[in-house]
């Protein structure tokens, strides 16, 4: 039941709803032409606007990042075009793939669907923030996937990882089933399921015998 | 002894920076100064662009410039591709690109352009070209050949009453006809003679990564970072576009998130940034959203297709009458005349009659895609297989074993030979793991509303090429430097073709480095990444490299120590004989003293003078340099083999398939890394799994639309349309006319797992092949419950 509760919390703050209300609240229009970046202004150039950014303090990596965003902007954009952290990746810009999954607040979420100003005071954990800074060890799910040289072209692997590091969180003793459920926010085009699954059933008998 | 390599697991040397975030894929590079492009795509299927008003786009604030089709390249009247066009042939062609200061200002741009355009007839059906009077997808025509131009091809009234009364038409003079033995004689002979209408969706490639490009000139020079399966022939290709010295080219594509085919040598677009970049002075994005993959992303080609197959009491296939029509694109696609190779190599009927044509339609482009033409054919014919075996009473597997081909095979119009088949132990081993038997005595079994279905099918595929060149350096640091030209798309064959060479100069693996993906650092002649062909040509070439460094190792053993070179044998970085040892970094350190052919500054006269020189001549002098053409040689083709067995539940009351089980077993000769081969034939088939029942196609007729044009219209496979537990391995029996042994196996497995599929379908069904894709629930349901759809019988894309 603990499951269901918390998908009905993270409904409430996250949902496609929430995310809409959101950008319309800031008078940015949602066009075919699909997520736009805006506000890599690299050298300070004039450039189409109707709203301004707005500096913001985010935690990221257990770091604490100034950035300036803009009302509409997604965390995915801000990761990859101002913080340079590239490792999250955008595969469908919609929701539809999980390559860009990051952790909020230690649950696994779409970081194309997430607007970044709404993560003032939360904490953000990429795929950057999985190896240990100082010490370059890995994480135990990386440890996994390093032992069964999981992925193949590995785009989506970034996302697969933050959400099987999600799912020990709350399931350290999953069953194959369990698992598949807990990933199945993610594709792979590669098709390497079989041993995607085989690196989750790893990872969680890696964490439990730490 | 230095560990075994060849048959041994190890993680991929590229795997850490992929699980850490630090692997660059092309949208992950930035420039200073970096600018963004984005593309304004045809809303039309067919159109004449007479006016663009650019105006009020440029004058946006943050808006730097405009490419044009004018810009890129000379307007031609062939079906051939450019970057940008001024007569879009699909929905979402490229129309022009505008860069400016961020993507969004891109976007808002494009939003203020104003387009005349003058709507022209389309055409998405192949049927409907072919029609008396039907459209074409070219003004010009539907066919057409570089001697004699544009021309219509067209079928008569004859051929499309036939079509009406569930015949198979007989058109006269179709484009592409061969034919062995009597085929006429053969069905009169025949025991039981079957005639099958087909349908063969096509379907959008969808690697993870979309083709995303950074670029940026200095001094004149580009460098550009793709994304592309294959590395060194792309850089070809793309200084062939640029129309810059290949020298001059910094190609960078370390990473390529999937290509499937779609990336070969490149891709069209990925010239637009660079082009771009040179016109502005400015470092320069393309971004590509999965929208716009969709429709310059390519896709695999779908048929129309009759088949007529005839049979022996035994169950031996003896005649093949195959006829189809190609949904081709606007750019063409050759799946169909493999098809019909495949035909014949997988089922030796010994009499065929093939007839082929490709149809130029207006939807997204076509290329090939992993098994181009076997994974259709395959996954259409083998529940018709199933359906004789059926009908004489036979067990589906002995049919099988009876109908594969055997080393004396030749195949296709030219009656080609292979290097080796061992199909029949494919299908047999695999039969065995799978437990045929016992699963057979399932089939029909029904629990609820859920009748079990079992299904096997057997697919070949090319699976190698010869002739390429390898480069390996022993640098005085002792380790091997392997120079690859082969592309990073995924399948681990970047190292993979590189154990054997190591293996043989006696090293561990941690003395190993695979350098790969940047032209400044070195590329040999390479093959594409494609058709399979990488595991075998790179093995070789590798090998090639590695008996050269091998050969010069002992020499400057025997210069020092002094002894007959052959009395000197290599083993954990050492190199030993009569006159005592030296390390490997000691070799290399007098390499490079002895100079001319020991460190690469003399080269052979038989490597690429155009493409492996100059990459061998920056390498000259940091080492022992091996440096060889795989001038192994061999005879026929080289196909590899792939059996897949399914068990499924079919509820009939929803139209669901559920696949429980999947058995892959593959005959791709000696195996060099097991884990990445179980990962290509699972994924492969999976892949194979959702061309025939969850990935599709659909467009609207009405306008030529396409509607499934994201991922969750399309719906490739997800981790819900897999079963939880996969088992697949490979017979292991070394090809004998290459020197490693090993084949390709990327391919095959599509058409294994699709027909695996497509059999355990009809299995479920009692038999009834609906020989069409995708088999989607309400197709099955209707089918179940023998009621009409709402599509025709020849219909394609109607999801």
């Amino acid at each position: 039941m603990a499951e269901v509760e918390s998908v009905g919390v993270l409904e409430k703050k996250y949902s496609r709803r929430t995310f809409i209300k959101g950008v319309i609240a800031t008078g940015a229009t949602v066009s075919a032409s699909s997520y736009a970046l805006r506000g890599t202004s690299l050298l300070g150039a004039a450039t189409f606007q109707t709203s301004t950014e707005r500096l913001i303090t985010l935690n990221v990596n257990g770091q604490q990042r100034r950035v300036d965003v803009l009302p509409h902007e997604t965390l995915a954009m801000t990761l990859r075009y101002k913080l340079n952290l590239t490792g999250t990746k955008l595969g469908c810009d919609r929701a539809e793939c999980g390559a860009c999954t990051v952790l909020i607040d230690g649950v696994n979420q779409y970081g194309c669907s997430i607007l970044t100003h709404q993560l003032r005071g939360r904490s953000v954990v990429t795929i950057e923030g999985l190896e240990d800074a100082d010490t370059g060890e890995l994480s135990v799910v990386q440890e996994a996937v390093m032992e069964q040289g999981g992925f193949q072209c590995a785009f989506c692997a970034p996302g697969f990882i933050m959400s099987m590091t999600a799912m020990l969180d709350t399931n350290p003793n999953p069953t194959r089933e369990e698992a598949r459920h807990a990933l199945s926010g993610n594709l792979c085009r590669c098709a390497d399921y079989d041993k995607i699954l085989t690196c989750a059933m790893r990872a969680a008998e890696l964490a439990r015998s730490v | 002894m230095a560990e075994r390599l060849v048959g041994a697991d190890h993680a991929p040397p590229d795997l850490r920076a992929k699980i850490t975030g630090r692997a660059r894929y092309a949208e992950d590079f930035r420039a200073p100064g970096m600018v963004f492009m984005k593309l304004l795509l045809s809303p039309m299927p067919h159109c004449r662009v007479r006016n663009v008003d650019a105006t009020r786009a440029l004058a946006l604030p943050g808006v730097i410039d405009i490419l044009r089709a004018s810009d890129v390249g000379e307007p031609s009247d062939r079906p051939s591709e450019s970057m940008l066009t001024d007569e879009p042939l699909y929905e979402g062609e490229p129309i022009l690109a505008i860069a400016a200061v961020d993507e969004e200002t891109c976007a808002a741009a494009i939003e203020l352009i104003r387009l005349d355009l003058e709507p022209l007839p389309f055409v998405l059906d192949p049927l409907e070209s072919l029609r008396p009077g039907g459209p074409n997808a070219f003004t010009g025509g539907n066919q057409f050949s570089g001697q004699d131009g544009w021309s219509e091809y067209k079928w008569t009234d004859a051929e499309f009453a036939a079509i009406e009364r569930g015949e198979m038409p007989d058109p006269q003079d179709m484009p592409t006809t061969w034919s062995k033995g009597d085929v006429d004689a053969a069905f009169a002979e025949a025991a039981y003679v079957v005639m099958e209408p087909i349908v063969h969706q096509s379907l959008t490639h969808h690697p993870m990564e979309p083709r995303s490009t950074m670029a940026y000139w200095e001094n004149g020079r580009p460098f550009v970072y793709v994304s592309t399966q294959s590395a060194q022939r792309t850089k070809m290709g793309l200084a062939d576009a640029l129309d810059v010295d290949p020298e001059d080219l910094t190609f960078v594509s370390e990473y390529c998130g999937g290509g499937f085919g779609s990336k070969i040598g490149g891709h069209t677009h990925m010239a637009l940034a660079p082009a771009m970049s040179r016109k502005i002075g400015r470092p320069v994005m393309h971004r590509v959203t999965r929208y716009e993959e969709n429709y310059i992303g390519r896709a695999r080609p779908g048929f129309q297709s009759w088949v007529k197959m005839g049979f022996r009491a035994d169950g031996k296939c003896t005649a093949i009458d195959l006829l189809i029509a190609q949904e081709s694109g606007p750019y063409g696609a050759s799946d169909y005349n493999s098809a019909g190779s495949i035909a014949d190599l997988a089922f030796t009927p010994e009499n065929i009659r093939f007839r082929g044509v490709a149809m130029y339609t207006n939807t997204p482009p076509k290329a090939a895609q992993r098994g181009p033409g076997g994974a259709q054919i395959i996954s259409m014919l083998e529940p018709i297989h199933d359906k004789a075996a059926r009908q004489l009473g036979l067990d589906r597997l002995q049919v099988r074993l009876l109908n594969a081909p055997t080393a004396d095979v030749g195949f296709g119009p030219r009656n080609g030979t292979l290097t080796s088949v061992f199909a029949r132990e494919a299908l047999a081993e695999g039969a065995e793991i799978f437990d045929w038997e016992a699963k057979q005595a399932l089939s029909g079994r029904r629990v609820g509303s859920k009748v079990t279905g079992v299904g096997l099918g057997l697919s070949p595929y090319t699976a190698g090429s010869r002739g390429y060149d390898g480069l390996l350096v022993i640098r005085p640091d002792g380790r091997l430097y392997a120079y690859q030209g082969v592309g990073n798309l995924g399948t681990h064959s970047i190292a993979d073709t590189v154990k054997p060479a190591a293996q043989l100069l006696g090293l561990n693996w941690d003395q190993v480095e695979i350098v790969w993906g940047d032209s400044s650092r070195g590329m040999p002649r390479s093959s594409i990444q494609a058709g399979s062909q990488t595991t075998h040509a790179h093995s070789r070439a590798n090998y090639a490299a590695a008996e050269d460094a091998l050969r010069k190792i002992r020499l400057v053993a025997s210069r020092q120590l002094g002894g007959s070179p052959n009395a000197y044998q290599v083993d954990n970085g050492r190199v030993s004989g009569p006159g005592g040892s030296m390390t490997f970094a000691q070799v290399a350190e007098r390499a490079i003293a002895l100079g001319g052919e020991f460190d690469g500054s003399t080269l052979p006269s038989d490597i690429s003078e155009r493409e492996t020189v100059p990459a061998a001549q920056r390498l000259a002098g940091q080492g022992l340099m091996g440096v060889a053409a795989d001038a192994y040689g061999g005879n026929g083709s080289i196909y590899s083999w792939q059996a897949g067995f399914a068990l499924v539940e079919l509820d009939v009351e929803t139209g669901m398939v559920e696949i429980l089980e999947y058995v892959g077993w593959a005959d791709c000769g000696t195996v060099i890394h097991p884990r990445s081969l179980k990962a290509q034939e699972l994924g492969g088939s999976i892949q194979g799994m959702g061309m025939a029942m969850s990935q599709r196609w659909v467009f609207d007729p009405r306008y030529g639309v396409p509607f499934a044009n994201r991922l969750y219209t399309a719906r490739p496979p997800g981790f819900h349309d897999v079963p939880l537990e996969m088992t697949a391995g490979a017979v292991n029996i070394p090809d004998p006319q290459t020197p490693v042994g090993a084949k390709g196996i990327g391919e095959p497995s599509v058409g294994a797992g699709a027909a695996a599929l497509t059999t355990a379908i009809a299995d479920a069904m009692g038999g009834n092949c609906l020989c069409r894709t995708p088999l989607t629930p309400d197709i099955i349901l209707a089918e179940l419950e023998g009621r009409p759809g709402p599509w025709s019988r020849l219909d394609q894309h109607v999801g």
